[in-house]
């Protein structure tokens, strides 16, 4: 355990150190055409050695967790930092410090889980309750469930444990039918996913979907297409998650800003003179960074470079107030920012990440939106996402389309798709649903960084309501 | 390394029981990850980390277990010696595995291939000095990656590969950059220098004031980089043999009929890229596995479940069923003569971003970005700003495909998810008559 690694005596000529140790265990269940799936485990441990000296900075990473494998580490983390400081592009001297000291445990971390073989009766009931049809070509029931330790150590003093349960739960069903395919999943591939223990499944009425899943998946393959048109659309939490997570998170990103990613992830539509007055959304639009909600996927206390995590205001009342940016990138770009650097493991550094980003949710009921709608669609589920370097111009595609018809739901469609850009896209937000809409989802896989990270991101969001958007289907 | 990866197969072979199996998979790398940005460094660090994932085996029933390594045997062989430990007890609570196969035979393979690099921070003072007064922002990524397998009946194979990839963009303003890429085996200054020069003259191109293009068809001439995005969406499901039978996969109508033109040849081209000879379960994977001919689905790879599943002929594809080593084939147009064969429309030196606005139909969309200009009379004109495209394979590689660049480019993959990965495309580049642009 990364808890039990003592630290040797560090007699290093540096002006700065950190050792950041994490250790992941990871039990994958799963139940696929009603064949339980091999068992698959997994643990990942090892160390992450940061220096400052001379100005410069670098890093070195090991999964030899033995002193020899800290003090290796370390010298090899100074050597990268002299050997680059005379082309550094941060001056290191000019940089916090951190000393931070606390810990975080998940919500009821300490509450027993189902065994394996419970898992597995779990998952296979749901796999027997989706295989309703002929037309059902393929299904699968899984549930991960994740154990992680982070511990940083800091030169300054710094001593932090932290401790997470996250549990992962799927259901997809997949139908065939007239030379057409449909899928059908609980909330998106991997979109449930959260802190805690067993009652997560309860939350998303997690038993019973193998069968609803399949349902609706049927109903999607005998669907006709989605219209074409500009029309208003009523956002579900499910697609809500996608359509915040790329069209303000990312361009939110300090480092992006910075032009850190522009090799790859990309740039940003937003400058940094943007932040106090720019108008991001409608009056109705209010984003903030929360790593305090405990259920959320990414909720924390310090972030991977040791600094306290709060919930922030990103955008209030469309204004858009402060980015995404943890300590190094604050201090470069000379703006305020949250506690967002964060590594996606021991062998990659901390770079500014989302973490939990949420939008507040408004006053207006379901029942309401969709009575507001003369003509307009409802989406649910994401299934495809697309949007340029700059984080502006996107497209995305939803599971599932409702049309509503003078303030009424009307027919399933397939292939709903919508096409937009961020800059205008929020200012046509006009009604943000109340708390009875709100879900608390996110996703595992948010991809970035050179070289690369999968790390986790919560989102938390109402069903919202859009007007005048280009909505469209499939080929077919 | 090898001889480490020995030590810990001893220690499999010693801590398993009568009427028990095992197989491993072994992954390791030493690698440099050097950031830069502005022209100067951003991170720069190193990576040292050894995985070893073991799967228990007792009848048809079997579990896994992936662990970190520290490096040492004897520390290593206590904690194997564990995991071995909780496998056993967990197959107890198993189901038979009906989808369960294992090689007959052992086939055991070795290939290695050093590098001949300099030292990482030469390196990057070449590339900054060679990029001097230009907003240079990239990764170089290097060292050398290890893969191994071993399974109780003996079967030992060991893949060692000493590699670099820099990619860098030299950026203008915004988002107007051109990105350049130099991989291999071997650091070449004079590469370096060539490459170098050749991204600054693009660089000028770029600067020029940009056009605005209305959403509509245009003519297309996609590089080999531009492909690249397009032959990954295929990769990710397109050609997996469990996909194309549950008709999951974007190229499922291929076997109802649908073509990519005549001239279109892919195929999952081992012998020619860098990714071991063997796929996790131990299976040899053949030189070559033919996957599209004559612009018909002619193959799909298959792994050992999905051969068990659906009665089909395992290939040595892995579990995911990604192609590692895809190769579409060259044509007749000369890469020299592709913007006069263009004439007027563009030329898209990379895309972005890609996904299925229509899966079944395998409709994709995504962006254009980097070096993508507006050419009239075979003669850059101007670049242009960021394009939605949203249309089918069919089109793009089928009816509207007029040709495939003689020339094909070997594009090391760049990714680097929580280890540096050893695929690689080979690819052409292809003119096509018209591609719909939507935003």
């Amino acid at each position: 355990m990364p808890l039990d690694v003592p630290i040797p005596d560090l007699d290093l000529d540096v002006d700065f150190w950190s050792l950041r140790f994490v250790e992941e265990t990871c039990e994958s269940y799963a139940v696929r055409k009603n064949v339980a799936q091999p068992f698959v485990a997994s643990t990942d441990r090892g160390v992450m050695a940061s220096v400052y000296t001379d100005g410069g900075y670098g890093y070195a990473a090991t999964s030899d967790t033995s002193p020899a494998g800290l003090a290796a580490a370390l010298a090899r983390a100074a050597a990268w930092a002299k050997a680059t400081a005379a082309v550094a592009l941060v001056d290191s001297r000019a940089l916090p410090r951190p000393s931070p000291r606390g810990d975080y445990a998940s919500p009821s971390l300490a509450e027993p889980l189902p065994s394996r073989r419970e898992w597995y009766a779990l998952l296979a009931e749901e796999s027997r309750g989706a295989a309703v049809d002929s037309r059902i070509v393929d299904w699968e029931a899984s549930m991960d469930v994740r154990i992680a330790t982070h511990r940083l150590v800091t030169s300054a003093g710094g001593e932090v444990t932290q401790r997470y349960r996250f549990i992962y739960p799927s259901m997809a069903v997949t139908a065939h039918a007239n030379g057409d395919t449909q899928e059908r999943s609980l909330n998106g591939y991997r979109g449930i996913c959260q802190q805690g223990g067993r009652e997560i499944l309860d939350r998303f009425d997690f038993t019973g979907s193998g069968r609803r899943m399949a349902e609706e998946a049927l109903e999607l393959v005998a669907a006709p297409n989605c219209p074409s048109g500009t029309m208003d659309v009523l956002v579900m939490p499910d697609q809500m998650i996608l359509q915040i997570h790329e069209s303000i998170g990312h361009p939110l990103e300090l480092d992006r800003i910075l032009g850190d990613e522009r090799n790859f992830a990309g740039t940003s539509f937003v400058t940094r003179e943007m932040f106090g007055s720019y108008r991001y959304g409608s009056d109705l639009l209010n984003v903030t960074f929360d790593p305090t909600r405990r259920e959320e996927l990414a909720s924390y206390a310090f972030d991977d470079d040791g600094a306290p995590a709060q919930k922030t205001w990103l955008i209030r009342n469309g204004i858009l107030e402060r980015p995404l940016g943890g300590a190094i990138s604050q201090a470069r770009a000379g703006l305020p920012g949250v506690a967002n650097a964060r590594a996606d493991s021991w062998n990659r550094p901390p770079i500014d990440r989302m973490a939990n980003l949420n939008l507040e949710p408004g006053d207006a009921s379901f029942d309401a939106m969709v009575a507001g709608i003369e003509r307009g669609i409802v989406l649910e589920t994401n299934r495809s996402w697309s949007i340029d370097d700059s984080r502006n111009k996107f497209q995305f595609g939803c599971e599932r389309g409702r049309l509503v018809e003078n303030g009424k739901l009307g027919a399933v469609v397939k292939n709903a798709n919508y096409r937009g850009i961020s800059a205008s896209f929020w200012r046509s937000l006009v009604k943000v649903g109340n708390a009875d809409t709100e879900r608390v989802l996110g996703t595992p896989h948010c991809g970035k960084g050179e070289p690369s990270q999968i790390i986790r991101v919560g989102h938390a969001s109402p069903a919202c309501v859009f007007a005048g958007v280009d909505v469209f289907g499939g080929e077919s | 390394m090898e001889g480490y990866f020995q030590e810990l197969a001893a220690v499999l072979d010693g801590a398993i029981r009568a009427g028990e199996r095992y197989t491993a998979t072994f992954a390791g790398e030493d690698s440099d990850f050097v950031r830069m940005n502005q022209g100067r460094v951003r991170q720069p660090g190193s990576a040292t980390q050894r995985r070893l994932t073991v799967r228990l085996i007792a009848g048809r029933r079997h579990a896994t277990h992936a662990l970190s390594l520290g490096g040492d045997p004897a520390r290593d062989a206590v904690e194997l010696a564990a995991v071995v430990a909780r496998l056993r007890d967990a197959l107890p609570d198993l189901d038979d595995d009906p989808h369960l196969m294992l090689p007959d035979g052992v086939v055991s393979t070795r290939a290695e291939r050093a590098g001949d690099l300099p030292p990482s921070p030469a390196i990057v003072d070449a590339v900054l000095a060679a990029a001097h007064g230009e907003d240079l922002v990239g990764l170089l990524a290097a060292g050398p990656v290890y893969r191994g397998f071993a399974n109780s009946e003996g079967q030992r194979n060991w893949h060692a590969a000493t590699t670099f990839n820099l990619q860098w963009s030299l950026y203008h303003q915004a988002d107007k950059a051109v990105k350049s890429t130099y991989a291999g085996f071997a650091w070449d200054p004079g590469t370096l220098a060539a490459k170098m020069a050749e991204a600054r003259e693009r660089l000028a191109l770029i600067s020029r004031p940009p056009r605005s293009l209305e959403p509509g068809k245009y003519r297309a001439y996609l590089s080999p980089h531009a492909m690249e995005e397009i032959a990954g969406l295929l990769c990710w499901g397109g050609f997996s043999g469990r996909a194309l039978a549950t008709k999951q996969s974007a190229l499922a109508r291929m076997h109802e009929g649908e073509r990519l033109h005549e001239r279109v040849r892919i195929a999952e081209d081992t012998a020619a890229g860098v990714a071991p000879s063997f796929q996790g379960d131990g299976f040899a994977r053949p030189d070559e596995v033919p996957l599209v001919d004559a612009g018909a689905l002619v193959g799909s790879l298959v792994s050992p479940r999905t051969a068990r599943e659906f009665s089909l002929t395992a290939n040595g594809a892995n579990g995911d069923e990604m192609p590692e080593s895809l190769a579409i084939s060259g044509g007749d147009l000369p890469a020299r003569d592709a913007l006069a064969a263009l004439d007027t429309g563009l030329a898209i030196g990379n895309l972005w971003y890609l996904n299925y606005s229509d899966r079944p139909a395998c409709r994709m969309t995504g962006m254009t970005r980097f070096a993508t200009f507006w050419v009239e009379g075979g003669k850059v004109v101007a670049p242009v700003n960021v394009l939605r495209f949203d249309d089918t394979i069919y089109r793009m590689l089928g009816t509207n495909l007029e040709s495939l660049t003689t020339e094909t480019e070997l594009l090391l993959e760049p990714n680097t998810y929580g280890e540096r990965e050893l695929r690689s495309l080979r690819l052409p580049g292809a003119l096509v008559s018209e591609i719909a642009f939507t935003l």
